[in-house]
C-alpha cells in the first residue's frame, strides 16, 4: 500500500510539475510573441515571477490608417512667373483632415534621387492662396466652389551642400524637365505614391494677375491722350481754380517787394519718385516767374541727381524769361542726404536769410513739421504741395496754402496754362469721375450681395 | 544738333517709359533683366552724382567763407566736420563687424545724438502746431478739435479707463480718417498716371530743363 501510495503521490507530483512547467513555457512563449522583455524589471536572474493562471485579455489592434486618395494629380509649369517654377496640383481628397500632410519631392530624373521640395498641411495650399499665380480662379472660382484644389508651387531645387554642410538651393531652370512625386502623411504614417509627374518651367510673357491693372492703365492713358488731342483742336478749356497756385505770383511778388529770397524745396525723395519730378516741373515755372520779377531763388537739394536736374531747369527758366545773366548756379546747392541734418540746415537758412516765401513741394517725411513750423515762425508766406498723406495735416496746419495729393501733379500744367497740359488735367478729371461712378456702383452691388466685383479691383501680383 | 538737344531726350524718355510700363506686366526674364538693368543704371548715376553733390557742398561753403558772409562760421563748421569725417573714413576705415574704428565712433557718438536731437525737437513743434490747429474758431476747426481729442485720449493709457473711448478713437481712424486717406490715394494714383502719360509722350518737358 505504502508503495502504491508513493507511486500515486509521485504521479500526482509529476502531473502537477508538468502542468506548472507547461504553464510557465506557455507564458514565456506568449511574452516572446508580443515582443515584451523576457526579463521583467525587478526580476533577478533565476527568479520566477508569479504567473497568472488565466491568460491575459488580448489587446485591441489599432484600426488601419486610411490614407486620403487625392484625384486628378498633375504637374504643370507655374503660371505668371519668369520661368523658374513648376507646380503639382491635385483635388482635395474627401478623407483628408487636420492630421493629413502632403510632401512633394523633386528630382532631375524620373529615377531620382528625389529631394523634398515642399510640405504642407491639408488645411493650406489651395489655389486661392496663390492668387499671384492663379488669378482667374481667384476672381471667379472662389465663390462657386472654393478650396477644392491643392497647389504645391516649387521654385527651387537642392543641388548639393554648401561649405557649412547646409543644403544649397538653386532656382529651377527654364526649359528643363523636372520630376515630382507626392507623399501623403496620415496619423504619423507615410505613403508615397508610385507615380512620377513631369513638368517643364516656361517663361510667361504676360502676367494675367495684373490684367485689371493693365486694362485700367491703358483705358485711363487713352482718355488722357484723347483730351490732349482735343485740347489741340479746342484750346479753351475750363480748369477750376487752385487757390495755392493762384498765390504763387503773390508770394513771388511779395518777396520781390521785400527784397528777400524765395526758398524752394523739392522734397526728400530722389528723382525716381514721381512727386520729385512734379516738384521739379513746378520749379521750372516758378523760376521763370522769379526771373521775370528779378527776385532771388534759393534751392537747397537733398539728392545730388535732383541737384543737377534742378540747376538745369532753373537755368532754362531764366533763359526762357530772357534773363540768362541773372541765373546764379550757387543758389541751387547740395546740403546733405541725411534727413534730419537736411531739416536742420534748411531751418538754419530760414532763420538766417529770412526768405519771404517758402515752397515745400514733393514728398516729405517726419521733418515736414520742423521745416514748416520754422518757416511759419519767420513770417514767410508758405505754399506746400505733397502727396504724402501722413504729412498733409502738418502742412495744412502750418502753411498758408496746401496743395493736396493730386494737385501737386497738376501744378505744372496749371501754372503753364498750355492747352495740351491742361487737356491732360481734363482727362485726369474724367478719370476721377469714372472712378467715382465705379465706386458708387460697386458699393451698391456689394450692398446687394454681389461680391465678385470686389475681386475685380483687387491688387494682385 | 537740334535733334540731340530737343528730340533725342524726348525719344529716350518715350522708349524708356514704354519699356518700363510693359516690364511691369511681363514676368519673362528678358523684361525683368531690362527692368533691373535700368535700376542698376540709376544706382550708378546716383553714385557719380554724389561727386557733384560733394563739389557743390564744398563750393557753396567755401564761397561763403571766402566772402565772409554773415554766419560764415557755420560754413567753417560744416567744412571742418566734412573734412574730418572724410579723412578718418579714408585712412582709418569705416565700421566693420567686431572692429571699432574712429569713423564708427564718431558716427555713433556725434552723428546719431545730433540726429536724435533734431528728431526730439519735433515734439515741441507738434505741440505748437496742435495749438494752432485746435483753436476752435469755426465749425470745422471745432470738429477737428473734438476728433483730435478723442483720438489722443483713446491712444494713451488713461483713455482705457473711459468707457468706449478707445473704440470711438479706433472707429474715427478706421472710417472717416481712412476714407479721406483713400480719396487722396486714389487722386494721387490717377494724377500719377496722367503725369506719366504727359512725360512719356513728350507733352511735359519742363523736367528736362529744355523749356517748351
Amino acid at each position: 500500500m505504502a508503495r502504491l501510495n508513493l507511486n500515486r503521490l509521485t504521479r500526482i507530483a509529476v502531473v502537477l510539475t508538468a502542468t506548472v512547467l507547461f504553464l510557465l513555457a506557455r507564458s514565456a512563449f506568449a511574452q516572446e510573441e508580443t515582443g515584451e522583455g523576457a526579463e521583467p524589471v525587478g526580476a533577478g536572474p533565476g527568479v520566477l515571477e508569479p504567473v497568472p493562471l488565466t491568460p491575459p485579455p488580448a489587446e485591441e489592434a489599432p484600426p488601419p490608417v486610411v490614407f486620403p486618395q487625392p484625384q486628378n494629380i498633375h504637374a504643370t509649369d507655374l503660371p505668371n512667373d519668369n520661368g523658374t517654377g513648376v507646380a503639382l496640383l491635385f483635388d482635395k481628397a474627401a478623407a483628408e483632415n487636420d492630421r493629413t500632410y502632403y510632401t512633394v519631392s523633386i528630382a532631375l530624373s524620373a529615377g531620382g534621387p528625389f529631394a523634398e521640395a515642399t510640405s504642407f498641411g491639408a488645411a493650406g495650399n489651395f489655389k486661392e492662396n496663390f492668387n499671384k499665380y492663379y488669378p482667374g480662379f481667384y476672381w471667379f472660382g472662389r465663390f462657386r466652389n472654393p478650396n477644392t484644389v491643392h497647389v504645391a508651387p516649387i521654385t527651387e531645387i537642392v543641388t548639393g551642400v554648401d561649405e557649412q554642410g547646409r543644403p544649397k538651393h538653386e532656382p529651377l531652370t527654364t526649359g528643363k524637365t523636372y520630376y515630382l512625386k507626392l507623399a501623403i502623411e496620415q496619423d504619423g504614417e507615410t505613403m508615397e505614391l508610385p507615380q512620377v509627374f513631369e513638368a517643364v518651367p516656361k517663361q510667361d510673357w504676360f502676367n494675367t494677375a495684373l490684367s485689371n491693372n493693365f486694362l485700367f492703365a491703358v483705358i485711363f492713358g487713352a482718355i488722357i491722350l484723347f483730351f490732349i488731342a482735343r485740347a489741340r483742336r479746342d484750346p479753351n478749356l475750363f480748369i477750376r481754380k487752385i487757390a495755392g497756385l493762384e498765390a504763387v505770383d503773390e508770394a513771388i511778388g511779395r518777396a520781390t517787394e521785400m527784397g528777400k529770397p524765395i526758398l524752394y524745396l523739392n522734397g526728400m525723395s530722389d528723382l525716381s519718385s514721381l512727386s520729385t519730378i512734379a516738384a521739379l516741373n513746378i520749379l521750372g515755372r516758378v523760376s521763370r516767374r522769379v526771373a521775370n520779377y528779378e527776385s532771388q531763388l534759393t534751392v537747397p537739394c537733398r539728392d545730388p541727381v535732383v541737384l543737377t536736374v534742378a540747376q538745369e531747369i532753373v537755368k532754362q527758366g531764366y533763359a526762357d524769361a530772357g534773363r540768362p545773366d541773372a541765373f546764379n548756379a550757387d543758389s541751387i546747392f547740395f546740403l546733405t542726404s541725411d534727413q534730419f541734418s537736411y531739416a536742420a540746415a534748411v531751418s538754419g537758412i530760414m532763420m538766417r536769410d529770412r526768405p519771404s516765401a517758402n515752397f515745400f513741394m514733393g514728398y516729405y517725411y517726419a521733418e515736414s513739421l520742423i521745416l514748416a513750423e520754422t518757416g511759419a515762425s519767420t513770417g514767410a508766406i508758405q505754399i506746400a504741395a505733397t502727396d504724402s498723406a501722413t504729412q498733409l495735416p502738418f502742412f495744412i496746419t502750418t502753411c498758408d496754402y496746401t496743395l493736396i495729393g493730386e494737385e501737386l501733379y497738376a501744378s505744372s500744367a496749371y501754372l503753364s496754362r498750355e492747352p495740351l497740359l491742361l487737356g491732360s488735367l481734363k482727362g485726369q478729371d474724367m478719370g476721377k469721375a469714372f472712378m467715382m461712378i465705379v465706386l458708387l456702383v460697386c458699393t451698391i452691388l456689394l450692398t446687394c450681395g454681389v461680391v465678385f466685383v470686389k475681386e475685380l479691383f483687387r491688387a494682385l501680383g | 544738333m537740334q535733334f540731340f538737344r530737343r528730340r533725342f531726350p524726348i525719344l529716350l524718355a518715350f522708349l524708356a517709359g514704354i519699356a518700363m510700363f510693359f516690364a511691369q506686366y511681363v514676368p519673362a526674364k528678358p523684361a525683368q533683366a531690362l527692368y533691373s538693368g535700368f535700376i542698376d543704371w540709376t544706382i550708378i548715376i546716383a553714385g557719380f552724382a554724389g561727386i557733384f553733390g560733394i563739389i557743390s557742398l564744398t563750393h557753396y561753403h567755401m564761397t561763403k567763407v571766402r566772402r565772409r558772409v554773415p554766419g560764415y562760421g557755420f560754413s567753417v563748421t560744416t567744412l571742418t566736420g566734412f573734412t574730418v569725417m572724410l579723412v578718418i573714413g579714408l585712412f582709418f576705415g569705416i565700421a566693420q563687424p567686431n572692429v571699432k574704428t574712429a569713423g564708427d565712433w564718431m558716427f555713433l557718438n556725434l552723428m546719431i545724438p545730433m540726429q536724435a536731437t533734431m528728431f526730439a525737437t519735433l515734439a515741441f513743434f507738434i505741440a505748437s502746431a496742435a495749438f494752432r490747429a485746435f483753436r476752435a474758431r469755426t465749425a470745422e476747426a471745432s470738429a477737428l478739435l473734438v476728433a483730435g481729442l478723442i483720438v489722443i485720449l483713446g491712444r494713451v493709457p488713461i483713455g482705457h479707463y473711459i468707457p468706449k473711448l478707445t473704440d470711438l478713437a479706433a472707429w474715427i481712424m478706421a472710417n472717416p480718417s481712412m476714407s479721406a486717406y483713400r480719396g487722396i490715394f486714389l487722386g494721387v494714383a490717377l494724377a500719377g498716371i496722367a503725369m506719366s502719360v504727359r512725360i512719356i509722350f513728350g507733352v511735359e518737358r519742363t523736367y528736362m530743363g529744355g523749356g517748351d
